[in-house]
């Protein structure tokens, strides 16, 4: 960016060299930092009569190119229109363009309206740029920069301000005030903690069980159906369960929902607890232990449940021991029977917490 | 103001410009003694590059999330009392969800513009939390938070942090799938914490995870508390960088002791003006055109689902990496759980990466001796440690934040899943070593480069012969402002002996114990740089020792040197700091 010529620096009387030599070779740089003698009096161009003669301008009027000026200002002022007319565009699209029932309409108002509004704002900010750039004269100007540390004789009055107020103030000189006004704060600072405590209950043993109980039956998350071990054509996918009844609960659904998945004769191996399955079908539970996710991907070549947030991966066949990722335990495998109708029921509740590890949970 | 003088408009009383200040002028002043003030805030220079945008991208973006964020509430309603759906919106009809889930539907399909309010909303959300993070970029590599600017660095830091918080709670809200399973992960981690975990967790819930709780507070939190101390710290970064007054780049005529560029009024106000105008528009074409976060596809929260592909939103995705990459290494001690595999990836990378911002201007200072206020901008290759320590930041930070989606990667490039972690937990150990050594070499190379070009100028392929038959390639001189511009090692760092803390050159006795030792070595490294040309570097190099009162100053005296570097009428040179006439310090 380069300076502008042809008109005449402004500089602060008294201003030492910079004034006088630099003047010539460096007129369009202005020192700011002395004002200018008598600036208040011109400011509000009211009292005429008693004003020193007014300092030369600082700043030059109109840029070099007045016909590019003049070119640029009907380019600035077509895009100011192209943004009134995409402003009212954006007023006529709100009125329109009505919400219907179905997607398109809405996302036909949200193109409509947004893209009205985004020209609008374009076209605004285009024309400002042109006329900052072609419009008004490329002028570049130098600030003084002081020292941001204070002189010594104002850090020193400060000082004396800090002592004198420090002593008047005995604050300093006894200490009985001093340590009853901090033995004072520290309940005060504390209260406020204290009335934070009945956001929630304690946590007591809540991580470590869940709804689950003897006789409780499973039924498929979807539609609520008990399942029969015989519902089961052939071993295959990866099936959600629930608790009957906490179809709606999801405060026991977090830490509820299970998995079972049928498996050919033989295929399921230690460390699965084979007592605790169905005509090798097995229950696990489907939160992860790492941080919580539902396990919600099976492959069913080969028997591995992968967790999609952060993939932990575990062995179905082997009691859900880990392969691979971030997880540390195995997904806790829910004891499971069938009731006296055929349908598969739990034994108990997990033996194990399920979900993520915590602190207490040992 | 001056138009009295000659301006076409004449005398006071005519035109709009004289009734404005005749009249609202007039009637301020009287009110306010405001004239003097106002004034100089008119005429403050502002210096201009195009990185000085990036804060400002920040900024704005900032004031957009607040005018959407306003709209939203008038709609939403954080409540996650269970209800059947029954809107316009008939894929979801009779499905159970919350009404804060329900309210967003409504929002999206009901409410004209509700869901162009949405969309800029969220990619505000996003463009602020980029631009903050080229900001702080740009801010790191050119040294622009060395004394005084250490304070505003903080803040900046602080409204990173505070920022990620925003995003991630105001994710959580719409209650769709996504973020109840980003709020389940919060959980996770949260019950990771040693002693107070599980306590934390049914605190913020309000007991078990969901219960009924989590999205009414974080409501609150994301509307009102950390909008109100952004607000807060926002205003009292840009009156800092107001009073300090921005730094500039290196170039002809900046110095230490100035401030090159446009003022405030028209020029500043118009382009950062227009620059509104750019985010804002952007953000509405986007919006428009791009779908961000359809809450509609993904579904209400439901416990027991989850799909894969799921990501967060970018700036979450490091600390989603993170928990990706790290090992399932797991203690059980003394019947208490030590998730590492939970603890560790959750809050070492982004508590490093935190600390290690905010301590390191103070570690730099400590370590340089350095002392003096800085005001012109570092080139990153003169700062070749600064700069290598930075890249390999970004490397460790970017392997973890592409781990974040390493299931996309891997379904993209059809990569094995488990491939992508094992590269990914070697290369954020060995990445940012590599990245390390390369940028320092690089950086050193460019100086080497910016040495020899000061030393013979240009080549310009033209060989000429001399009359003793000898073939020389003529060199051309480099034009006076690029010289400006590789001169500008002013604020290279000093090396330690001779930045001693008194004037006698004789090394500091400090030096001499362990602390000093790691002081020294340290020293040596973060100073390592190529010289610059005898007689033009010295010149530059030991202009600027203001306040440090450090004995580096005999290196420069020389009148010679001097002369040589002024004798180019190079504005710059060594007139703003050894000048006593210097206007501004009176």
């Amino acid at each position: 960016m380069s300076s502008t010529e042809g008109y005449t620096g402004d500089f602060p009387p008294g201003g030492g060299p910079d004034g006088g030599e630099a003047e010539a070779s460096r007129a369009p740089h202005r020192v700011i930092g002395t004002p200018p003698p008598a600036e208040q009096r011109t400011l509000l161009g009211t009292s005429e009569s008693d004003a020193p003669p007014a300092p030369p301008r600082e700043l030059p009027a109109d840029p070099d190119d007045l016909a590019g000026a003049s070119r640029a200002e009907k380019i600035v002022a077509a895009l100011f229109i192209l943004a009134m007319l995409a402003g009212f565009g954006f007023i006529a699209a709100y009125i329109g363009l009505p919400l219907g029932a179905s997607l398109d309409s809405v996302l036909r108002s949200n193109l409509a309206l947004g893209i009205s509004m985004g020209v609008a704002f374009m076209a605004m900010g285009v024309g400002a740029v042109i006329w900052v750039r072609r419009l008004m004269p490329d002028v570049e100007l130098t600030e003084a920069r002081k020292p941001l540390a204070s002189p010594p004789e104002d850090r020193e009055a400060f000082a004396e301000t800090f002592r004198e107020g420090a002593e008047t103030s005995q604050f300093v000189k006894r200490p009985i005030l001093r340590r009853s006004l901090i033995a004072a704060t520290v309940p005060l600072l504390l209260a406020p903690l204290v009335l934070l405590r009945d956001l929630g209950p304690l946590p007591g043993t809540k991580l470590r069980h869940t709804v689950w109980r003897k006789g409780l039956r499973l039924v498929i998350s979807d539609t609520g159906r008990p399942i029969r071990p015989a519902d089961f054509g052939s071993p295959g996918g990866m099936i959600t369960v629930i608790p009957e009844g906490y179809q709606t609960n999801d405060n026991a659904l977090v830490k509820a929902t299970a998995i079972i998945i049928k498996f050919e004769p033989g295929e399921l191996k230690y460390p699965t607890n084979l007592k605790w399955t169905v005509d090798n079908i097995v229950a696990y539970s489907k939160i992860c232990t790492h941080v919580g996710c539902p396990v919600a991907l099976y492959e069913q070549t080969t028997h591995h449940i992968l967790c999609p947030c952060h993939q932990s991966t575990f062995d179905a066949t082997k009691g859900a021991t880990v392969l691979f990722g971030p997880a540390n335990r195995p997904l806790p495998q829910l004891p499971m029977g069938v009731d006296s109708e055929g349908y598969l029921v739990a034994l108990s509740d997990f033996k194990v917490p399920v979900g993520p590890s915590f602190w207490e949970r040992g | 103001m001056t138009s009295t003088n000659e301006a076409p408009a004449g005398a006071a009383g005519e035109g709009p410009v004289e009734k404005v200040l005749a009249g609202t002028g007039t009637f301020l002043d009287d009110r306010l003694h405001a004239a003097k003030s106002t004034r100089t805030l008119l005429k403050k220079v502002f210096p201009d590059h195009w990185t000085f945008l990036l804060g400002e991208i920040a900024l704005y973006s900032f004031i957009i999330l607040l005018l959407t964020g306003t709209f939203l509430t008038l709609f939403f309603k954080p409540s996650m009392t269970s209800l059947v759906y029954h809107g316009t919106y008939s894929r979801l009809d009779g499905v159970r969800m919350s009404e804060a889930y329900a309210s967003t539907l409504n929002i999206s399909f009901d409410v004209r513009g509700g869901l162009l309010m949405r969309q800029i909303h969220h990619w505000a959300a996003d463009l602020f939390m980029a631009a903050i993070m080229a900001h702080m970029i740009r801010i790191f590599f050119t040294g622009a938070y060395r004394k005084p600017r250490e304070l505003n660095w903080l803040i900046g830091i602080t409204l990173f942090t505070l920022g990620m918080l925003e995003g991630l709670f105001g994710y959580s809200l719409p209650d769709d799938l996504l973020s109840g399973a980003g709020l389940r992960i919060l959980e996770g981690v949260i019950l990771g914490i040693p002693i107070v975990g599980t306590y934390i967790s049914f605190f913020l819930f309000g007991g078990q995870f969901p219960g009924m709780d989590i999205i009414p507070r974080l409501y609150i939190i994301h509307v009102l508390l950390i909008p109100g101390l952004l607000l807060a710290l926002i205003t009292a970064h840009l009156f800092l960088m107001f009073h300090q007054k921005h730094t500039q780049m290196p170039g002809k005529g900046r110095t230490d002791k100035n401030v090159v560029g446009q003022p405030l009024y028209p020029y500043f106000m118009a382009k950062t003006g227009a620059f509104f105008f750019f985010v804002f528009g952007v953000l509405a074409l986007l919006s428009a055109l791009a779908q961000i976060n359809p809450v509609w596809l993904y579904g209400p929260y439901n416990p027991v689902a989850m799909s894969a592909g799921s990501q967060p939103d970018f700036y979450m995705g490091m600390l989603e990496g993170a928990l990706r990459i790290f090992p399932n290494w797991s203690w059980n001690l003394w019947g208490h759980t030590f998730a590492w595999n939970v603890l560790i990836p959750a809050l070492v990378p982004l508590g490093l990466l935190f600390t290690g911002a905010a301590l390191w201007p103070f570690l730099e200072r400590w370590i340089t001796g350095d002392q003096r206020e800085h005001h012109v901008n570092d080139r990153p290759r003169n700062a070749a440690t600064r700069t290598a320590i930075g890249i390999a930041v970004i490397t460790w930070y970017g392997i973890m934040w592409l781990e974040g989606a390493n299931d996309v990667i891997a379904d993209h490039f059809q990569i094995s899943l488990y491939t992508t972690t094992e590269i990914a937990r070697y290369a954020v150990v060995i990445g940012p070593v590599i990245a390390y050594i390369l940028t320092k070499r690089i950086c050193l190379g460019l100086q080497r480069k910016d040495a020899a070009t000061l030393l013979h100028g240009y080549e310009t392929g033209i060989i000429q012969m001399r009359p003793n038959g000898e073939y020389v390639e003529l060199h051309a001189p480099v034009p006076e402002e690029e010289r400006a511009v590789l001169e500008a090692r002013t604020t290279a760092p000093l090396p330690l002996e001779a930045g001693s803390d008194d004037d006698s050159g004789v090394p500091d006795p400090a030096l001499r114990g362990p602390v000093g030792k790691l002081r020294l070595a340290l020293n040596r490294v973060v100073t390592e740089s190529v010289p610059l040309p005898v007689g033009n570097g010295h010149g530059t190099n030991g202009h600027g020792n203001g306040h440090g009162g450090n004995g580096h100053g005999s290196s420069v005296a020389g009148e010679p040197e001097r002369a040589a570097v002024t004798s180019g009428e190079d504005g710059k040179t060594l007139l703003g700091r050894d000048s006593p006439e210097d206007p501004g310090e009176h």
